[in-house]
C-alpha cells in the first residue's frame, strides 16, 4: 500500500504549498483568508489523524476530542487571564497534558481488544466529552462558545511595518497588519507540526507503525510490543491535534461545541482521509484542500441549484446547503467502495504501472 | 475468598449485578416510593435498549460484521412509527380500547416492516461488498448512517416531532404511595415477551441451534453444509426490525422526538453492547438493564452525571472483563 507518490501528487501538493504561503497576497477578502486558515489546521488535523488511520489501523472517533481540548485550552485561559502570549502557552500547555493523560488511559483500556471495540470505545468518549462541554457551561460557555480576544500582534489594527509616512506599509498592494501575522502565525504552526509528523512517518518508528498495520501477530512476533507502538502513536496524534485545536482557536478568537467538538468535524476530517487517501502524508494535504474548498464554494452552487429548482417537490429540499452532509455521505460510500485508496493511492499505483 | 467466589457464581454470577445496583441504589435513596418508580422506569429503558441492541450484537457474533449505522433503523423506527400514529389521529382518540390497541399494531408493525426492508436492503447493498474488511465496514456503514440521517432531515424537518399515544397507556396507575406509569410498565412487558419470543428461538429451535453454532465457529458451520450468508441475512432483517420496533416504543415513551434520537442512543446502545460482550443476546439483556437501572437511578441522585455514569460504568466493567460480561465470541 505504500509506494512513492507519483509527480502528478508532488506537483500538486507543491502548488498547494505555494498557494496557502502567498495566499493573502493572491486573495485579499476576509473569506478567503478564513479558507486558507482553515486549510492549513485541517492539514495538520487529517494529517495526525492518518497516523492512526491509514499508517497504524487504529480507527478512532475520538480525535476530534483532543482537537476541542486543544481549543478549549487556549481558548479558556485567553477569557479568563485576558488577550496575551502567556494563556495562549498555558491553554495549549493544558490541553495537550489532558489530552495525553485521556489518550493514554483510552489506549491502555481498549488498544489490546479489536480494533472494532476501540471505534465504539472512542465513540463513546466523544460523545460524553461533548455533552460535558455543553453542560459545563461556566467553564466553556455551554452551547454558545467563548469570544475572546487574540494578543496583540494579531489585531487587525497592529502595524508590523510603517512606511515613511508613519502609515500601515503595503507589500505588493497588501496591508502589513496583523491579521497578516495572524495567518503567517497559522500557516507556520502548521507546517512545524506536519514536518514533525513527516519526519516521525520516514523514521523507524513509521515503519514498525505499517508493519502493525500490515501484520500484528507478526510484528508481535519480530520482538515490537504492539501495544505500546499503539498506544504511543495514538498519543502522538493526540497531541498534534490539540495543537491543531489551540492553534485554531487563537485564530478564530472564538470557540464553540459547532467549531471544536461537534461530531460534524469528524465527520470532516474522515472524508479528507478517505478522499486524499489513507496512509500517506501526501494525501492529507488533498483531502483537506479540496473538502474544505467544496465546504465553502459548492454550498454556495447548491443553495443557487435549490433556488432554481424551487418550483419542482423535494428536489430543492434534497439541493439545499443544509443537506451538504447527504451528498457528502453519499460521496464518501462510492469512494470506499471504489477508490478506497482515494486519490493519492490511486494516481500513484497508476504511476507506478 | 474463593468459596465467596463459588457461592456467588451458584446464584447467578454476572447477573446478579441488577441486583447488587439496585440494592445500593435503595440504600442511597432512602425513599422506597420513588426507588420503586424509578427502577421501574430503568426496567422499562433497559428493555427497550435491549431491543435496540439485541440485533447489533448478534449481527456481530454471527459474521464479525459491526454496523454503525444500525442506530439508522432506531430512528426510522421511530418516526415512522410516529407518521403512522399521526395519520391514524382518530383511531388513536376513538373512545373504544380495540381501535387503540389497533392503531398502536399497526404503527409498530409498520416501523417492524420497514425493518425488515432496510435491513435486506442495507445487509445486500452496503454491506456485502465490505466483509472480512473492518476498516472499511466501519466506513462505509457510517456514512450510511449520515445519509440516512440527512434524509429523515430533508423529510421530517429539524423539528421536534410529537408522538401520540394511545388513550389506554395515558396516565399511571398507583399502588399504595409507588406511582408506574402504563406505558412503561407496558414498555417492559413487551420487551420481555421479545426476549421471551428470542430465547425461544435462539434455544429452543433448530434455526437458533444454526445461529449459536455460527456465532461460535462460523466455518465449520459452513463446512457442515450450512447456508450461513443467507441466515445472516435473516438475522440482520430480524435485528434490524427490532431495533425499529425499540426506537418505535422510544418515540411513545420520550412522545417528542427529533432526527438526533439515532445518534443519542447509538451511544447508549454501544455502551449496552460493549458491557454485556459482543454476539450474546444474554448479555445484551444484562448490559441493557444495567444501564437503564443506572442512568435512572444516577439521574435521580446526581442529575449532571447521568451519562457520564453510563461511561464510567463501562470503563470499570472493561477493566474487569475486557471482553464485557457475557461474550460470545471466542
Amino acid at each position: 500500500m505504500t509506494q512513492k507518490p507519483s509527480l502528478i501528487i508532488k506537483l500538486a501538493v507543491l502548488a498547494i504549498a505555494a498557494a496557502l504561503l502567498f495566499w493573502p497576497f493572491l486573495f485579499q477578502d476576509v473569506r478567503s483568508i478564513q479558507v486558507a486558515a482553515r486549510i492549513c489546521v485541517f492539514i495538520v488535523l487529517v494529517a495526525s489523524y492518518d497516523l492512526l488511520i491509514g499508517y497504524t489501523g487504529i480507527v478512532s472517533f475520538a480525535h476530534v476530542m483532543f482537537f476541542g481540548f486543544g481549543s478549549y485550552g487556549s481558548a479558556i485561559a485567553l477569557d479568563q487571564m485576558g488577550p496575551g502570549w502567556l494563556p495562549v502557552g498555558l491553554g495549549a500547555l493544558a490541553g495537550v497534558a489532558l489530552s495525553l493523560v485521556i489518550a493514554v488511559a483510552i489506549g491502555l483500556l481498549s488498544l489490546r481488544v479489536k480494533a472494532i471495540f476501540f471505534a465504539m470505545i472512542t465513540l463513546a468518549t466523544a460523545s460524553v466529552a461533548l455533552v460535558l462541554a455543553s453542560q459545563l457551561s461556566g467553564l466553556t460557555g455551554g452551547e454558545d462558545g467563548i469570544t475572546y480576544k487574540a494578543p496583540d500582534l494579531f489585531k487587525p489594527a497592529t502595524k508590523l511595518w510603517l512606511n515613511a509616512e508613519g502609515k500601515v506599509a503595503q507589500l505588493w498592494g497588501v496591508r502589513l497588519n496583523g491579521k497578516l501575522a495572524a495567518y503567517y502565525f497559522v500557516f507556520l504552526s502548521s507546517l512545524m507540526l506536519f514536518v514533525v509528523m513527516l519526519r516521525l512517518v520516514g523514521s523507524p518508528i513509521g515503519t514498525v507503525l505499517k508493519a502493525i498495520r500490515e501484520n500484528e501477530a507478526r510484528a508481535e512476533a519480530i520482538g515490537y510490543r504492539v501495544v505500546a507502538y499503539r498506544t504511543f502513536v495514538f498519543c502522538i496524534a493526540a497531541v498534534v491535534a490539540s495543537l491543531a485545536g489551540s492553534v485554531y482557536a487563537v485564530w478564530l478568537k472564538y470557540t464553540g461545541p459547532e467549531t471544536a467538538l461537534s461530531f460534524d468535524i469528524m465527520i470532516d476530517i474522515l472524508l479528507m482521509v478517505v478522499i486524499g487517501g489513507m496512509g500517506t502524508m501526501w494525501g492529507a494535504v488533498i483531502g483537506a484542500t479540496l473538502l474544505v474548498l467544496a465546504q465553502y464554494y459548492l454550498r454556495d452552487l447548491m443553495g443557487a441549484a435549490a433556488e432554481a429548482l424551487s418550483g419542482l417537490p423535494l428536489l430543492p429540499e434534497i439541493l439545499s446547503p443544509d443537506r451538504w452532509l447527504l451528498w457528502l455521505g453519499i460521496v464518501f460510500i462510492l469512494l470506499v467502495y471504489f477508490f478506497p485508496k482515494g486519490i493519492v493511492g490511486t494516481l500513484s499505483a497508476k504511476g507506478a504501472r | 475468598m474463593e468459596r465467596l467466589n463459588e457461592t456467588i457464581d451458584r446464584l447467578g454470577g454476572v447477573y446478579l449485578l441488577p441486583l447488587a445496583v439496585a440494592v445500593l441504589a435503595f440504600v442511597l435513596i432512602g425513599a422506597p416510593s420513588s426507588w420503586a418508580t424509578l427502577t421501574v422506569a430503568g426496567l422499562a429503558m433497559g428493555m427497550m435498549i435491549f431491543l435496540m441492541a439485541s440485533g447489533l450484537s448478534l449481527v456481530f457474533g454471527l459474521m464479525d460484521v459491526l454496523n454503525f449505522g444500525h442506530s439508522a433503523f432506531i430512528s426510522l423506527g421511530a418516526f415512522i412509527s410516529a407518521s403512522v400514529l399521526a395519520a391514524m389521529g382518530g383511531w388513536l382518540g376513538a373512545e373504544s380500547v380495540l381501535l387503540n390497541a389497533a392503531a398502536l399494531l399497526v404503527a409498530f408493525g409498520a416501523a417492524m416492516l420497514f425493518g425488515l426492508v432496510a435491513g435486506w436492503f442495507f445487509e445486500t447493498v452496503i454491506i456485502k461488498p465490505v466483509y472480512a474488511d473492518h476498516l472499511r465496514q466501519i466506513l462505509i456503514t457510517m456514512g450510511a448512517l449520515i445519509v440516512v440521517e440527512e434524509l429523515i432531515l430533508a423529510i421530517w424537518g429539524g423539528t421536534p416531532f410529537s408522538v401520540g399515544r394511545p388513550a389506554f397507556l395515558e396516565g399511571a396507575f398507583v399502588i399504595g404511595d409507588i406511582t408506574i406509569e402504563i406505558y412503561r410498565a407496558f414498555a417492559f412487558a413487551l420487551g420481555l415477551l421479545a426476549y421471551a419470543a428470542l430465547y425461544f428461538v435462539l434455544n429452543r429451535t433448530r434455526l437458533g441451534l444454526l445461529i449459536r453454532a455460527g456465532v461460535e465457529n462460523r466455518e465449520m458451520v459452513e463446512a457442515l453444509g450450512f447456508r450461513i450468508d443467507r441466515l445472516f441475512i435473516g438475522v440482520f432483517m430480524v435485528g434490524s426490525a427490532l431495533a425499529a420496533l425499540g426506537g418505535a416504543m422510544w418515540a411513545g415513551y420520550e412522545t417528542l422526538i427529533t432526527p438526533h434520537l439515532g445518534a443519542d442512543m447509538m451511544i447508549v446502545v454501544f455502551i449496552v453492547v460493549i458491557i454485556g460482550g459482543l454476539g450474546s443476546v444474554q448479555g445484551t439483556l444484562l448490559g441493557a438493564i444495567l444501564v437503564g437501572l443506572m442512568s435512572n437511578y444516577v439521574g435521580f441522585l446526581a442529575p449532571k452525571l447521568s451519562l457520564a455514569s453510563n461511561m464510567l460504568l463501562m470503563m470499570a466493567i472493561l477493566l474487569w472483563r475486557p471482553n464485557g460480561l457475557k461474550p460470545a465470541v471466542k
